[in-house]
């Protein structure tokens, strides 16, 4: 006998046949008969099931498990961090007036998400120093293709620069956010000693073409970026717009975006209290400073305060939408419509739980750790950690003379560690090495039993 | 009259700004253990020129409070597991199964990292191989990506593939346009132009359907392809659509498929087969994943064998019986998101795909479009409202009533019958789109919604209708019953006034 799908209360054949009666048909098929009969799909589809809850859970489960548990959190980083979630945080995202709404288009009826995203925006506009961040994007990836497409409807220019410690894939979404509108993206060499990016180069190649100069801080390869003052002023002598890509986690002991005259910051919100998940879903932070000019040009969602027309009380609202998509179709500033609510939700009660005491705290322990991790491997024979000479936050470059890093981490994985990233296929210059990164997810027990297992690999 | 009194709750709750107090933390993060702290001194680390010299401007507030406030503030809300019927046309706001929530938790999803070696990590590409074939199968499809993290995003990759079809072929810089119905959806236009195309947009007929003459006139050598939805945006499905395909196919174009309106078709006819190249799939409308207040969502992209080579990297492959990651794949457009997409959503659509099976997928389909034609056959014969194009047609998954005629004779629109019925608990479907129906009311019940509840947002249309004849003053006072009421959207965005964060507001008040 089949029973009424628990997700399906009108699959119950009387009420099916009572609601057909009132329409007036004789069966369901009469409902499609605008397909035409050669269109339609006879097959079955190829989707395993049905299964109940019990099992599904099962099957979902034991397909998970079949991932390896490693023996600590992957000491790896570049866009994606292990940090960890406060309980609370996922309490909160959990709420299903939360989780089950959608955009606020009825706002009288949606001022919870609307000031829970409003209050997003204005924490990340206290980490930044900036005044404006919009509500969500993607991921930092596709901010910073829709930060150069910005760029470009601001001042009508072509180059982009960005160093080249840039990560290879923010690099490559970048590259296919700007390849339609006939932009280029230019790499800005950096200094093999210390890291840091060339200033002589940047002034050879920024001139009347360049739309904006990119900087990311910490970079790809671990080392904080120090010239950022001098880099602003050569992108602004240059009537470029000045972007900066950040961690926000650094931002706890790092100084502030804003403090060095940024126009526009995006970075990677995920560590605010999202889980790694595989790589999604990522939180794309996008701010500004209060220009009107440019916020008019912002992609994506905003949320303003307003007030109730009767009675004057303090309200939120979606605001500036004639940007955006549903209004302004093809000419609008960016195609997003669904964004990454949720998870900004998520990086709200992050950073509100945290504080500033919080947040520097854990910043600092991560800087800690992951110097203390670095001066260990530094001492291991035929291994350089890092490799660049400069402060580095919580990832770093480490240096294989005698072995390969792929194989490296084969070791490592046999004794229950993910080491870090190979940076050879997309570094060539660093020779066999390796991006790791350590967090407050890593004891020192992981640390120490991490660099004796290296020990062991790179002998 | 059934329908219930609601209530929403309202706590006046203010910014979580203007609950700090010096000194409190809601949370502690561990602390360093002692040997690291000896041999590592963090403010000798830092260079001074790079060092933030005063603390991040954020509140400091206890741990409950931040609990509570953000509960409040979920109370001040809505969603399809906590309201009733959340009918907002062309968004398939079903439910989000709480199975999908619980098992997206799994540490060994939630702790994985992306760049983690593929040996480690065979169980997560192991669901999205499977997700990814079930997906091909339901659109008909050859090949598909993960990647696109919504919709739009899925949109703008599928048009980048026909923009790479056409750079290969060499026609190109001739094939500059995309052609869109003027009851797409707004993103379709925008997407395509972000592919650097140029829009032209062709009528819909007087069924709602493309008008096939107005098509061939705009239609030749610069067309690079066409973009629908199908059923469309009137919730009506294009009979014509082979036909369409035929024009568009026979000019050197390619057809693009949004799946935004998949939820009505699903093992009834497949995209592929009406002759489509390239599709993406909203897995937070058809595949019951939440919408999360805007997002995440997710928005696979599928194609045919003559586009897969052009597909995002990495493509997920299964090789003597291990998962991994494929970059082979020298003329893909490239990346168009950092790693693989909004993994943890698909883990939700998967769970789904199993707890519905091919026939429940089917049976889903056909009962969302049995509610709305039942919404239909009841709104449409309300006075002040009507079912425009075709009115004698079935609706598939979604119906669009226009109140034009209540709001000549009344003065109460669209929007004040949506104001109404949140005053009820219900939510508002969507209004004002599709642009070509005025006074729009856009309605999608889903068929996740019984038909009790069906009937709740029948009458509450109905008695709305008819205050707005007997008493439209009353009408339009609506909502009453939610936190706010009317808001005041100019000042919002008014040079002067518009305040986009705390930062600005504590700018606005010292002035």
């Amino acid at each position: 006998m089949s029973r009424a799908h628990p997700y399906l209360p009108n699959s119950v054949p009387k009420i099916k046949r009572k609601m057909m009666d009132e329409i007036g048909v004789k069966s369901i098929d009469d409902l499609y008969v605008n397909i035409p009969e050669k269109l339609r799909f006879k097959g079955e589809l190829q989707v395993p099931g049905p299964y109940t809850e019990q099992e599904v859970k099962k099957l979902v489960s034991a397909t998970l498990e079949k991932s390896t548990h490693l023996k600590c959190p992957p000491f790896l980083g570049g866009g994606v961090w292990p940090h960890y979630v406060p309980s609370v945080v996922d309490e909160v995202v959990r709420r299903a007036e939360f989780l089950t709404s959608y955009t606020p288009y009825q706002p009288e009826i949606s001022q919870g998400i609307l000031q829970a995203i409003f209050e997003y925006q204005s924490l990340i506009c206290e980490l930044v120093e900036m005044a404006v961040a919009n509500a969500s994007m993607y991921d930092w990836s596709s901010a910073l293709g829709e930060a150069a497409l910005l760029a470009k409807r601001l001042n009508h220019r072509d180059v982009i620069l960005v160093p080249s410690y840039i990560s290879p894939s923010r690099l490559a979404v970048l590259k296919t956010y700007t390849s339609p509108t006939g932009m280029r993206v230019e790499k800005v060499n950096y200094d093999s000693t210390t890291g840091m990016m060339d200033l002589e180069d940047l002034k050879v190649k920024a001139g009347e073409k360049t739309a904006a100069v990119y900087v990311e801080t910490p970079s790809y390869l671990g080392f904080s970026e120090e010239n950022v003052d001098a880099i602003g002023e050569i992108a602004h002598e240059n009537k470029a717009l000045y972007i900066a890509g950040v961690d926000p986690i650094s931002l706890g002991v790092l100084k502030a975006p804003g403090s060095y005259d940024v126009d526009v910051v995006v970075g990677e919100g995920q560590p605010l209290g999202n889980h790694m998940s595989y790589g999604g879903p990522l939180l794309g932070i996008f701010a500004c400073n209060h220009d009107n000019a440019i916020i008019r040009q912002m992609p994506g969602r905003i949320i303003g305060i307003t007030e109730t027309i009767a009675d004057k009380r303090r309200a939120y609202v979606m605001t500036l939408q004639t940007r955006e998509q549903h209004i302004r179709r093809e000419k609008a500033t960016s195609n997003i419509c669904s964004n990454q609510a949720l998870c900004s939700v998520a990086s709200a009660v992050y950073l509100s739980l945290l504080g500033p005491n919080g947040l520097r705290d854990l910043a600092e322990t991560c800087t800690s750790k992951a110097n203390y991790s670095m001066h260990r491997i530094n001492d291991l024979p035929g291994v350089k950690a890092p490799i660049f000479n400069a402060y580095h936050f919580k990832e770093f470059t480490v240096k294989y003379e005698k072995k390969k890093a792929s194989e490296v981490n084969k070791v490592l994985l046999a004794h229950g560690y993910q080491g870090g990233k190979p940076l050879k296929p997309d570094f060539p210059e660093l020779g066999e090495s390796a991006l790791f990164c350590v967090t407050e997810m890593h004891t020192k027990e992981d640390i120490d039993g991490l660099v004796t297992a290296l020990k062991e690999a790179t002998q | 009259m059934t329908v219930r009194k609601f209530r929403q709750a309202d706590w006046e709750e203010p910014l979580v700004f203007e609950l700090s107090q010096e000194g409190r933390y809601g949370f502690h993060p561990p602390e360093v253990e002692e040997e690291i702290r000896e041999k590592i001194n963090v403010e000798r680390l830092i260079p001074k020129r790079i060092a933030r010299e005063t603390p991040a401007g954020l509140p400091e507030v206890s741990e409950l409070e931040i609990l509570r406030h953000y509960i409040h503030l979920s109370q001040m809300n809505y969603g399809v597991n906590s309201g009733l019927i959340y009918p907002l046309g062309s968004c398939t706001m079903k439910y989000s199964p709480i199975i999908n929530e619980v098992l997206a938790g799994h540490p060994m999803l939630t702790g994985t990292h992306p760049d983690q070696d593929t040996s480690t990590v065979q169980g997560v590409l192991e669901f999205l191989y499977k997700l990814k074939q079930g997906y091909i199968s339901v659109t008909g499809m050859d090949d598909a990506t993960l990647q696109p993290a919504a919709g739009a995003h899925g949109e703008w990759t599928g048009i980048m593939l026909i923009r790479a079809y056409h750079q290969e072929h060499g026609d190109l810089a001739q094939r500059t346009e995309i052609i869109v119905p003027d009851s797409a959806h707004g993103t379709n236009p925008a997407s395509a132009a972000m592919a650097g195309f140029k829009i032209i947009e062709v009528p819909s007929g007087p069924d709602g359907c493309i008008n096939l003459d107005a098509l061939r006139a705009v239609v030749g050598p610069q067309t690079a392809g066409l973009m629908l939805t199908n059923p469309n945006t009137l919730g009506l499905f294009d009979h014509q659509i082979a036909e369409i395909a035929e024009i568009i196919h026979k000019a050197g174009g390619l057809m693009y498929y949004d799946g935004a309106n998949l939820n009505a078709i699903m093992g009834k006819c497949r995209p592929g087969d009406m002759g489509f190249d390239v599709v993406h799939v909203n897995l937070h409308k058809t595949f019951s994943t939440p919408h999360g207040g805007g997002g995440p969502g997710s928005g696979p992209v599928g194609c045919k064998a003559i586009l897969a080579k052009y597909l995002p990297v990495p493509d997920i492959v299964l090789k003597d019986g291990k998962y991994a990651l494929s970059y082979d794949k020298p003329q893909s457009i490239g990346k168009v998101h950092g790693y693989y997409g909004n993994v943890n959503v698909m883990l939700k659509a998967y769970t789904y795909m199993l707890t519905m099976g091919p026939n429940g997928l089917k049976e889903a389909s056909e009962l969302s479009v049995l509610n709305a034609n039942y919404i239909a056959s009841k709104l449409k014969d309300i006075k002040g409202l009507s079912l425009p194009f075709a009115p004698e047609k079935p609706r598939m998954h979604e119906a669009v009533l226009s109140a034009q005629k209540l709001n000549e004779d009344t003065g109460v629109r669209a929007l004040n019958v949506a104001k109404n019925l949140l005053d009820y608990g219900l939510h508002a479907p969507t209004i004002y789109f599709p642009l070509i129906v005025p006074e729009a009311l856009m309605v999608e019940p889903t068929e996740t919604e019984p038909v009790e509840a069906l009937d709740d947002f029948i009458d509450v249309v109905k008695k709305t209708c008819e205050i707005a004849y007997t008493n439209p003053q009353e009408a339009l006072k609506a909502p009453v019953n939610t936190v706010v009421g009317r808001l005041d959207e100019a000042k919002a965005a008014h040079p002067k006034t518009i305040c986009l964060s705390w930062r600005r507001l504590c700018q606005l008040n010292e002035e």
